[in-house]
């Protein structure tokens, strides 16, 4: 099964993408060959707006039908919103990763830029030597 | 690198996600888990458990034997063809593996055992086989398909000639008959009507091609441990094993007591526990959003104050597809309240408890 890795994101060797949506906020989800390895998604729980997250920090949790998996964030800051449309089609990851499956946006801290995260290739190339 | 099944290759070509079991390397799903789930329940299904162990019993007293090493009691097969699930237990009462057994002739029975367990389960009969006389004898020219689902038995059935076919049909429910160089049986492991296929390891291939193309879907161990769940049916390993013995594994209606003179393995253990009690296997629905899961702590209530005592595990939880919730097979203290506490990471969840099976023959038997 080949693999979707958008250029315009950056990811996580934990397999979150990050999209910068450039006013302060970056929106959160995983990638395609999370979900893929995941398999079926049944349920979805992501972090309530307003909670404060440290980078690193198990935030959210994903569960196929056959195991549960966390979700960590890759920044520090608040989340500003989250996607509530998976609670009732958590198959959104499955089919749209990097669009109608996001998880949640974060409002970004004034701490020091987290990262580094990797590039497109970079995270292609990890999955590939991973794999 | 693990064993592989005569079908091996045909499930990597056909992009199967393979994982380890019981030291085979077997196909988890081939796409959606979900998708072959539901086809068994709806249409048919297609599985290869090839991994699982044929044994060949033969012997004058190969009767005998089975009734003094099973659990369950093969007086029970009185019809050549029929089948009988049973344990095989340790003196002290432990499931040493649970297994179907078919009455063939006098001197010959037929045992599928699963493939984790197959070494040992070898050593126990052949132990046990010697001073009856009886020779044990693994088949491994053999391969097994699991054609599962509403539809499964007109599909297997149109691959043969029409007197085969006609053989085929008939064989009623947890029966099986040769056909050709089949062995073919009406039993499975999901719930839904349909055969499971003993045939020459050499035909395997053909024969899941011929399926598949009839419009029977190709279905990893994913689905089959979904389907297996929802009917209420238990997996060696997780809901059972040598520490646990069947009373406390909700398989008590497999063991014979009747008639009280036949003397088999584990027969004075289960009769003791059988005495003092013991804990049970009940079934668990998830009230709430989540997913049960194998270990999840069970406590008593009530829902939404503390979780009071603990009461049991979950042996077995999953996401039913059918029911669209959390479902799971959990041992618990006898006389369990009629709503339960689970612990998922670290938070109380109500869940109902329920008598198993959850779904059989594609419909939800919980609301």
């Amino acid at each position: 099964m080949s693999e979707n890795v958008p250029d315009d994101l950056q990811y996580t060797r934990t397999h979150e993408w990050i999209r910068d949506l450039g006013n302060g906020q970056v929106e959160i989800g995983i990638t395609d060959h999370a979900q893929q390895a995941l398999g079926d998604l049944v349920f979805v729980e992501v972090p309530q707006v307003g909670r404060e997250l440290k980078a690193g920090e198990a935030c959210a949790v994903v569960e196929s039908v056959k195991a549960a998996s966390d979700v960590y964030s890759p920044v520090s800051g608040s989340v500003a919103a989250r996607n509530d449309a998976l609670s009732d089609k958590p198959e959104l990851l499955n089919s749209d990763p990097y669009g109608q499956g996001w998880l949640m946006r974060v409002t970004r801290g004034s701490a020091p830029a987290d990262g580094p995260f990797l590039k497109a290739a970079e995270y292609a190339q990890f999955v590939k030597e991973a794999g | 690198m693990g064993l592989k099944t005569p079908l091996y290759d045909i499930h990597v070509s056909s992009g199967a996600k393979i994982i380890d079991f019981g030291g085979w390397d077997m196909p988890l799903s081939y796409g959606s888990q979900l998708d072959e789930h539901r086809a068994v329940r709806r249409d048919s299904g297609l599985f290869d458990v090839s991994h699982m162990c044929v044994v060949d019993l033969t012997g004058a007293r190969v009767r005998e034997f089975l009734r003094y090493v099973l659990a369950n009691d093969v007086a029970k097969l009185t019809v050549p063809g029929t089948a009988l699930y049973s344990c095989m237990l340790t003196p002290g009462g432990g499931v040493i593996d649970d297994l179907i057994v078919y009455f063939l002739t006098d001197a010959w029975f037929r045992m599928v055992v699963n493939a984790g367990t197959r070494g040992k389960d070898l050593k126990w009969l052949e132990q046990h086989a010697a001073p009856f006389g009886v020779s044990v004898r693994e088949r491994k020219d053999l391969a097994i398909l699991a054609v599962q689902g509403p539809l499964a038995r007109e599909k297997t059935a149109a691959l043969l000639s029409a007197a085969h076919r006609e053989t085929a049909l008939r064989i009623p429910r947890f029966s099986g008959a040769a056909v050709d160089s089949w062995f073919l049986a009406r039993t499975g492991y999901t719930g839904e009507d349909g055969f499971e296929i003993m045939l020459p390891a050499e035909e395997a291939a053909t024969v899941w091609r011929a399926l598949v193309a009839r419009g029977v879907m190709a279905a990893g161990l994913g689905a089959r441990d979904t389907l297996r769940l929802e009917a209420g049916m238990s997996l060696y390993g997780s809901d059972m094993d040598e520490s646990r013995n069947p009373l406390e594994s909700g398989l008590a209606w497999t063991v014979a007591f009747e008639p009280g003179e036949r003397d088999f393995i584990g027969r004075a253990a289960l009769e003791h526990v059988r005495a003092q009690g013991c804990d049970e296997m009940v079934g668990l629905v998830l009230e709430e959003r989540g997913v049960l899961r194998n270990h999840q702590p069970v406590f008593a209530g009530p829902p939404g104050k503390s979780p009071g005592l603990k009461i049991g595990e979950i042996t077995s939880g999953t996401f039913s597809p059918t029911l669209n919730r959390a479902i799971a097979l959990a041992r618990v203290q006898r006389g369990a309240p009629a709503r339960v506490l689970v612990e998922i990471r670290g938070q109380p969840h109500a869940a109902r408890v329920v008598k198993p099976p959850f779904v059989r023959n594609g419909k939800a038997l919980i609301e």
